[in-house]
């Protein structure tokens, strides 16, 4: 019984905050676009799914939403490893400044993180100013909206989950491990590579599915950084709610992608049950 | 062997070796025995490379170690926790030494099959350490140090993750792998118990130095000092000094011995050497008797002296009632003279 009273909140919260928006997007897919408020009728029709089988845009859109997000959580992959290796590596009493620093800019609104960097990237913005001022360029370079731009900010705003599962592994795994390695005749490096990473695989598949995870779903990023031909999933699902109105495409759009995002899941259960 | 000389070493204001001395003979089983705190641990990872001294040297066979860093040393070492990969199976956590060593795999599978018939686990190459119970996990430990050949075993507490039931077998089962392999055991416990039933020769740390080495027999017998008598277990210490040939302890109240050195400070003695005196004796001492309590083999009395110290004495008949005056009396012999 107790252990029933523990487990209400989870349950109303999934329920509230999972369950039943996802049962709402189920009836808005299999409704008929209409003008009004909301502006669907109920029904049971498949058209909504049919197009996005049948128009390649949205295929595309989810591609391009998958590669993005592949590309953000693999860079984050690459900056966090190291990151997290030497935060594990300083004295234990600086262990939580170093964490208290990482989530630093967290202490700053999102999208004024955007916006710091349309300053910066910007033709008129700091960095083309500095360029222009030092002499190496004489035209602004086309920095904003790129597929660079995009892929900065993504980064930047992804990186903390990335470094955090990786960190705590590091910093749990048994000293005593790597000793033995090293008694064993393995040099630093070769210890790294067949004790540390090894046992840290998972915690870095973790920090790649949480930055993969939301990335795939991200809009606002693309939308002010990005190119505008980086049509992702967020930006296309975004139009289709607010500007097309067509909220059956836009709900099975999103079931789509959440379909989609329960396979790297899978993926990473059976990683973590192999370790 | 092994000749480590006025070793020191800091932890901050900790001196955790302060001056140690240590020389190893090829092939014997030694004992390193301690409190915790007294460097018994900081000596065995100054050995293995994993801490280097702020002082003093360390030579293996004439070569200075203090350069060599812990992978390039002919030294290996079991730990406490086994430290077992868990990503290996048994077979790649015993190979993992003999392939950053180079051996070939036809070698190295043979000497993977001898290594684990020596500590009887033929049949679990495929296990996960996770997958093994205690005993099994340390023999497996045990099997992925010896494959290497060392020439000196160091081994942290390496019984003392096992249950009490397991610990007499597995030490002996230790010691007759050590006299099988040859090589020469330097083992970290603070069970004196497993120390003088396994060693050679054993050596009882004080606050990072050593207090006294010898035969296990050799120390049990003659402590050389209070720190000695007391942790080598159920010794009587009694304070004291000498005058005009006579040991005077006031803490017992009465005169304990004749023709002690005169610098002794202090005597132990044993408490399965006291015995309550007959009749016709002329006890060594007399006192009341406390308490009393049965062990099994004997009884324990705890026997309080005119000075007010009190004695331990091991007693095999039924004792007399508490509260009874009781003489005690003990062979000559059986007074242990401490100097410090």
């Amino acid at each position: 019984m107790p252990r029933g009273i523990l487990l209400a909140p989870l349950w109303t919260w999934l329920l509230l905050l999972v369950a039943a928006p996802l049962l709402i997007l189920v009836v808005m897919a299999l409704a008929t676009p209409a003008d009004g408020v909301p502006p669907f009728m109920l029904g049971w029709r498949f058209a909504a799914f049919a197009m996005l089988v049948e128009d390649f845009y949205y295929a595309d859109a989810l591609v391009a939403a998958l590669r993005l997000a592949a590309t953000t959580a693999g860079l984050c992959l690459l900056i966090a490893y190291p990151m997290a290796l030497g935060m594990a590596g300083v004295r234990p009493a600086w262990r939580l400044p170093m964490l208290a620093l990482l989530m630093l800019p967290f202490w700053t609104g999102f999208l004024l993180r955007i916006g710091a960097w349309i300053g910066l990237l910007r033709d008129e913005g700091l960095i083309n100013h500095l360029l222009r001022g030092l002499g190496i360029t004489d035209a602004p370079l086309a920095l904003l909206y790129t597929e660079g731009a995009m892929l900065v900010g993504m980064v930047h705003a992804y990186l903390p989950f990335a470094v955090l599962p990786i960190f705590t592994a590091l910093i749990r795994l048994d000293p005593a491990l790597l000793e033995a390695a090293a008694d064993l005749g393995a040099r630093p490096a070769r210890v790294f590579f067949s004790v540390t990473l090894p046992l840290t695989l998972p915690a870095a598949a973790a920090g790649f599915l949480l930055v993969f995870i939301p990335a795939a779903g991200e809009f606002v990023i693309p939308e002010l950084l990005g190119p505008p031909e980086a049509q992702v999933i967020g930006r296309v699902l975004w139009q289709e709610f607010f500007q097309n109105r067509d909220w059956p495409l836009a709900a099975a759009l999103a079931l789509a992608l959440l379909a989609l995002l329960i396979l790297p899941i899978r993926w990473f259960q059976r990683l973590g049950a192999g370790a | 062997m092994l000749i480590a000389t006025a070793l020191e070493k800091r932890f901050g204001a900790v001196r955790a070796l302060a001056g140690l001395d240590l020389a190893i003979k090829p092939g014997e089983f030694f004992a390193l025995l301690g409190a915790s705190g007294s460097g018994k641990s900081t000596l065995l990872r100054v050995l293995a490379g994993f801490d280097a001294p702020d002082a003093g040297t360390l030579r293996l066979d004439g070569q200075d170690l203090r350069p060599v860093p812990p992978w390039a040393r002919p030294i290996n070492m079991m730990f406490q926790s086994y430290a077992l990969f868990p990503h290996m199976n048994v077979a790649d956590n015993i190979a993992y030494g003999l392939k950053r060593a180079g051996v070939p795999v036809e070698e190295r599978r043979n000497r993977i099959a001898a290594a684990l018939e020596l500590v009887g686990l033929q049949g679990l190459e495929a296990r996960k350490p996770q997958q093994l119970s205690g005993g099994q996990k340390q023999r497996v430990a045990l099997a992925r140090s010896l494959v290497m050949r060392p020439r000196l075993l160091l081994l942290d507490e390496p019984m003392a993750a096992l249950d009490a039931g397991l610990r007499e077998r597995t030490g002996l089962e230790l010691r007759a792998l050590q006299r099988k392999t040859g090589a020469a055991f330097i083992m970290v416990t603070h069970d004196q118990q497993e120390a003088l039933a396994l060693a050679d020769r054993i050596a009882v740390l004080e606050g990072g130095r050593v207090a006294q080495i010898g035969p296990p027999q050799e120390v049990y017998a003659r402590p050389a000092t209070r720190f000695v008598a007391r942790f080598l277990g159920a010794a009587n210490v009694l304070e004291g000094r000498m005058r005009n040939g006579v040991f005077e302890s006031a803490e017992a109240g009465a005169d304990i011995a004749m023709g002690l050195p005169t610098d002794t400070v202090a005597i132990a003695l044993r408490a399965e050497q006291i015995r309550l005196a007959s009749a016709d004796e002329a006890p060594s001492v007399t006192g009341i008797l406390e308490d009393a309590a049965f062990r099994g083999d004997d009884w324990l009395m705890v026997v309080r002296l005119p000075g007010g110290a009190s004695l331990r004495v091991l007693h095999n008949a039924p004792p007399p009632a508490p509260g009874s005056a009781v003489s005690l009396t003990w062979e000559a012999g059986a007074v242990v003279p401490l100097f410090a």
